[in-house]
């Protein structure tokens, strides 16, 4: 997928623009109650607008119209926040959608191929791909071995392999074979494929209010409905005391500047942009409440292989045994691993060529003897008919002992400490004497150590699962800096864990890319699938790498948890604006009546309309110019819960409270200024 | 002198405060106390006579056996005064209630509020007075307290269950009330409380006029009345008549008395808790506000004698005021109607609060409510999804908060409109509009709403009155405990989530502070208009 990195583009803005107006529809505004408000509130002032006195009293056409515009700016600028969420998704989506095109697909029905257009291919049947081809449909490889271009997905432009019966036998449609052909059988319904579904959630279309927001909706509401009291009964209360002065406009202006219109406005935007930030990453999230449940993670279970470390073991030492010298040791395994492809055999090439030099001679005319599985070696002969040979400790030592050489003393020990530094020992024989130990580390990756750190500073526990015995595993878990590890690990015992710690209470998230990983990732509260595993993976996980890059989970986590903080601190922004506004309005209102009021005009603001007129202008510009901050979310620093709510209640609580004072007196003065000029 | 007496009010308190809540911390967990003893087999007979399931309840069991109870105990004593004049103990030969004087009795004593639209002394028998009034005095405060206890058992969520609410009740009637109320009630008498069934005397003054004086069984009632939180006088005048309150050290044991037991529960909450800080910061920030408050009445009212007892001065009038709201009582020392404009936006702006330290019981479960609003408006900011004590705070925990919290502007406000729009429902003593007309009719809804109970003068006991606060104090006792408890019910059904680094704390000076900040903007800034329009528009045009 094509990374979008600036913040809008124009053809965003515009798209946006024009949307925000159709989203006026009251049909659609009903969705988000508090907005609804204030468009109530807008027909009601427009009314009064063109009909001044249709409610008696002495109302100001000029100021009901002022009033009434505010209102519906308010009203666009909220709807725009969402559009542009919505609109950034969607370009993401336009570019998904570019590959979805109609093609040909080549049906195979009793051993025939039927050419037919791609639309009709349904689920099960079965479609031979050729190279070129564009595959239909998702669906799993049933024969043959091809690589595949996933880059409309991805991104990544380097074909991978798939190959039927292995773990990478899933392909998706919309990808195209590169080399050879598939046969396929196809596993989704027009329509409902991967691709389909992707663009279905970067779209937003099929978005639903997470458990989270449905919460702050209902809070939303009831403050809404208390302000809706607060107004509703100032009128007879100012009647009674002999205030007949406050006009329906000013009371809907006092409405709208008191119920929580800056979050109202921006909380579809902040959730939108929030999943949209995540697919940046190249991760797509089946729902939003995976991301926001991301926020919550307490303990992350990784996969050692792949994730924590490369997974291809590197060498890291020669240690050679009994009498040899340590160069005689390092020319051998040299020469032997000259011709080996393998990522070890090229890692002991790179480490034996930093000490000792040799000459082409050495590796002319070797003859290759690949690794066997049975033997658990491999080796090479060399031009003069010499035999060296690689491999596990044990196999060496029974092929030495079959050629009745002797097993140095030293050697049990040297293997037995390279296991301990959760190494791999890779015993070197030389015809039938045995040379020493090559020391093959699977390396940690770089900079986790530091992040498992900042998880940690987070309160996120972290959990590594290997295969490896628990020497090995032990080591690297040390290294990593992972809290803790299982060793010897099952499929069976991953599941047990994820619900030992959920019984705990703890929310837990796991990345995983096999069919035995598939019950994993269903307990998981977050399970992230690697897009090159199975469809059985992908199927039970709640969120999709489309990367393959397991690390990627402590990003994800990290997007969950500003998705969070973004939510609450402009929630606690808008609340916090109401107190200036009082201190705008309220004189305002009374002043007319009791001139002493005029003691809580603490900004001095102009006179009541203006006071009025600047306290709703801020309330609407206020949404514009916190979109980039829903959208982008708030700045996110790993540090404790309490530093963080330190952080954040100053500048958004105590902000929240300064600000308006601020902005409401500027535009006040602006204001002025212009009724001067007119 | 006001000063130091005020001081030494509030550090006697909070040397009481901490060994009494853990006396009903005792009581609530049924930990073993050096006074089971003496009470375990009264409450084993107790308990048995009346045949009662002591199984563990639901949170809706126990909320409905609160209701049922309280019902028939309303039921009981609505008959009773209805029919006071010829049940005995009637000295005076009062004559029998009219029915809407005592629903509006009835519902005001039920629900602790002791809001009164009579005069005590010129209305009840000593019947009524004991078995209605005093009776009420001890289970309505019983049963906030059992509303606590449930509600504490709730938020800590060791257990599903609340605990059972007749076992809650008969613990907290004989180990806590009952024996405070006796021991203090002697030292009350000590000071010139009477204590009495005998019928009022008529006496010839110095000058040869007759004067009736008024007696009755008033220290009893004393101590229950500003111990459980109640407020309601044996007479009028309340706590400013000689025989309810003779001198200034009977005046500070019945403040420290209304403190008592609200300010204890916060730390019966700390101990059953196992965090005293939680109970610390809490109390922190309610104190807070309180201090200023009680700073601000005094200011106000310097040198405003009038309506105020010579022997307590401004001073502890305005302090009795302040506390009598912020603990949710209604008692009175002094006319509240004769405080200065700003005197009274005080005691009624306390009460629009509702969320200080409040009546027994019920004032600890607004003041939680308020920690939740705060929790989750706040809680976000770390990055969690809101969580207190270890609960996550959902939707469906957000509705019934939300709905707590919407029940108190809507019960003050609406009635108050609809009061003004008809203003001559009043009676005829309030007079025409003006500011300080405003503000009585606000403050006779916000104390009913509140369940506070005090109340300025100018409002008949009308029908419309006696019916429309009945309605309102209903609603502000019931829903609101009824909404707290499921809240806490909710709360403990769910899995507890383990503390980490990344967990939002309440246990610290940050959280208190910005708990007074939202206090202060969802709690108070509602009623703003309403402040500005009655006592300080009055303020202004004095």
């Amino acid at each position: 997928m094509k990374r979008t990195n600036t913040f809008i583009t124009k053809k965003i803005f515009l798209t946006s623009f024009l949307d925000s107006f159709v989203k006026l529809n009251p049909k659609y505004m009903a969705k988000n109650p508090v907005m609804f408000i204030v468009e109530i509130g807008f027909f009601i002032t427009l009314l009064l607008s063109i009909i001044p006195n249709l409610l008696g009293g002495h109302s100001n056409q000029l100021y009901n119209i002022a009033v009434t515009l505010i209102l519906f700016i308010t009203l666009v600028f909220a709807n725009f926040s969402e559009s542009i969420a919505e609109g950034r998704g969607k370009a993401q989506a336009n570019s998904l959608k570019k590959s979805n095109t109609n093609a040909k697909a080549k049906r195979i029905t009793h051993n025939t191929i039927e050419i037919v257009d791609s639309s009709d291919i349904k689920k099960n049947d079965i479609v031979l791909v050729e190279m070129g081809d564009i595959i239909p449909n998702d669906g799993e490889i049933i024969e043959g071995i091809a690589m595949v271009d996933e880059s409309v997905i991805t991104g990544e432009s380097a074909p991978v392999l798939k190959e039927a019966k292995s773990d990478f036998n899933s392909v998706t449609g919309g990808t195209t074979v590169k080399s050879d052909f598939l046969k396929i059988r196809i596993t989704a319904e027009k329509g409902e494929s991967f691709l389909d579904k992707m663009i279905l959630l970067v779209e937003g279309a099929t978005r639903q209010k997470t458990p989270n927001e449905i919460a702050l909706s209902v809070l939303l509401i009831t403050l809404s409905i208390i302000f809706i009291v607060v107004v509703a009964t100032l009128y007879p209360i100012s009647h009674y005391v002999g205030i007949s002065t406050i006009t329906i406009p000013t009371l809907v202006a006092l409405l709208v500047c008191l119920i929580p219109t800056t979050i109202g406005g921006l909380l579809s935007a902040i959730g939108i942009s929030g999943m949209d930030r995540v697919t940046k990453f190249n991760v797509i999230a089946l729902s939003g409440k995976a991301v926001e449940a991301c926020g919550d993670v307490d303990t992350m279970i990784l996969d050692k292989t792949g994730t924590i470390t490369f997974g291809n073991r590197m060498a890291s030492e020669f240690i050679p045994v009994g009498d040899v010298n340590a160069e005689e040791l390092i020319y051998h395994s040299l020469i032997s691993s000259y011709f080996d492809d393998t990522p070890e055999g090229k890692s002991i090439v790179t480490l034996a060529s930093q000490s000792i030099d040799f000459s082409e001679n050495d590796i002319k005319n070797i003859q290759l003897e690949p690794f066997s599985s049975v033997t658990r070696m491999s080796g090479i002969t060399t031009s003069d008919g010499k035999i060296i040979k690689k491999g596990a400790s044990s196999n060496i030592i029974q092929y030495i002992n079959a050629l009745s050489g002797t097993i140095p003393q030293d050697l049990l020990e040297k293997v037995e400490y390279v296991s301990k530094q959760g190494g791999t020992p890779l015993v070197v024989c030389a015809e039938n004497r045995i040379l020493g130990v090559i020391y093959l580390k699977d390396t940690v990756k770089p900079g986790l150590s530091e992040r498992f750190n900042r998880l940690r500073e987070i309160g996120i526990k972290t959990i590594m699962c290997t295969g490896d015995n628990p020497l090995t595993a032990e080591f690297v878990a040390r290294e990593a800096g992972v809290d803790e590890f299982v060793a010897q690990c099952t499929p069976q015992d991953k599941i047990d864990l994820i619900i030992r710690e959920q019984k705990l209470g703890k929310i837990v998230a796991m990345t995983g890319d096999g069919t035995n990983d598939a019950p994993a990732l269903a307990q998981a509260n977050v399970g992230i699938a690697m897009n090159n595993g199975t469809i059985a993976a992908k199927e039970a996980a709640n969120m999709i790498d489309l990367d393959s890059d397991p690390t990627k989970i402590l990003e994800v986590v990290e997007i969950g948890k500003q998705l969070l903080i973004t939510r609450g601190s402009l929630t606690t922004f808008s609340i916090a604006n109401d107190v200036a506004k009082y201190f705008a309005i309220l004189p305002a209102l009374f002043t007319a009546a009791i001139p002493q009021m005029n003691i809580f005009n603490i900004m001095h603001l102009h006179s009541a309309n203006t006071a009025i007129l600047s306290a709703l202008i801020f309330n609407a510009i206020i949404i514009p110019l916190l979109i980039p901050i829903a959208i982008k979310g708030v700045k996110y620093k790993p540090m404790s819960a309490e530093q963080i709510f330190r952080r954040n209640i100053i500048i958004y609580g105590l902000g929240g409270i300064i600000v308006p004072f601020i902005g409401i007196k500027i535009i006040d003065i602006l204001l002025t200024l212009l009724l001067h000029i007119i | 002198m006001d000063i130091t007496s005020i001081i030494i009010t509030l550090i006697l308190v909070c040397l009481l405060m901490l060994p009494l809540g853990k006396y009903i911390a005792n009581i609530y967990t049924k930990e073993k106390s050096f006074v089971d003893k003496i009470f375990n087999p009264i409450d084993r007979i107790i308990l048995k006579t009346g045949k009662i399931n002591v199984s563990e309840m639901t949170w809706f069991t126990y909320a409905i056996s609160l209701l049922i109870t309280n019902c028939i105990m309303g039921v009981i004593c609505f008959i009773v005064l209805l029919f006071q004049g010829g049940l005995g103990l009637n000295p005076n030969h009062f004559l029998n209630i009219n029915p809407v004087l005592a629903l509006n009795i009835i519902s005001s004593f039920i629900t602790n509020t002791d809001l009164q639209t009579y005069s005590g002394e010129a209305t009840l028998s000593n019947l009524s007075q004991t078995a209605v009034i005093t009776f009420f005095m001890f289970t309505s405060a019983a049963s906030g307290l059992c509303f606590a206890a449930a509600f504490m058992r709730g938020l800590i969520g060791k257990t599903k269950t609340l605990g059972n609410f007749y076992v809650d009740f008969v613990r907290i009637t004989t180990r806590l009330l009952i024996p405070l109320s006796f021991i203090v009630g002697i030292i009350l008498i000590n000071q010139g409380v009477i204590q009495t069934f005998s019928g009022n005397l008529i006496a010839t003054t110095l000058v040869g006029g007759k004067q009736i004086i008024y007696l009755g069984p008033v220290a009893s009632l004393e101590v229950i009345k500003n111990l459980g939180t109640n407020g309601g006088g044996f007479f009028g005048a309340n706590a400013a008549y000689p025989f309810e309150n003779p001198t200034p050290i009977s005046n500070m044991i019945e403040i420290i008395l209304m403190m008592l037991i609200p300010s204890s529960l916060i730390f019966t909450f700390g101990f059953m808790l196992k965090k005293m800080k939680q109970a610390w910061i809490i109390f922190f920030s309610v104190m807070v506000i309180f201090i200023i408050f009680i700073i601000a009445c005094n200011y106000f009212e310097l040198g405003n004698m009038i309506g105020k007892e010579t022997r307590f001065g401004t001073g502890m009038s305005s302090f009795f005021s302040v506390v009598t709201t912020v603990f949710n009582t209604g008692s009175a020392n002094c006319s509240l109607d004769l405080l200065t404009p700003l005197g009274v936006l005080i005691p009624l702006f306390t009460m629009m609060l509702s969320c200080l330290f409040g009546s027994d019981g019920t004032g600890f479960g607004n003041i939680i409510l308020y920690v939740l609003l705060t929790v989750f408006i706040c809680g976000l900011m770390v990055g969690r999804t809101p969580e207190f004590l270890s609960k996550k705070i959902e939707a469906k925990e957000m509705k019934y908060i939300a709905t707590a919290i919407l029940i108190h502007p809507i019960i003050i406000l609406v009635p108050t409109a609809i009061t003004l729009i008809w203003p001559s429902t009043m009676g005829s003593s309030l007079g025409g509009p003006s500011y300080h007309n405003f503000t009585r009719i606000i403050y006779e809804y916000t104390s009913a709403a509140a369940n506070n109970g005090s109340s300025l003068s100018g409002i008949d006991s009308t029908n419309f009155v006696n019916i429309s606060t009945a309605i309102t104090m209903f609603i502000g006792r019931y829903a609101s405990i009824f909404l707290l408890l499921a809240t806490a019910g909710s709360l403990a059904s769910k899995q507890a989530i383990p503390e980490s680094i990344g967990t939002f704390k309440t246990n610290t000076v940050t959280f208190a502070i910005t708990l007074i900040a939202i206090m202060m903007i969802v709690g108070a800034l509602t009623f703003v208009p309403a402040l500005l329009l009655g006592p300080i528009a009055n303020h202004f045009v004095l």
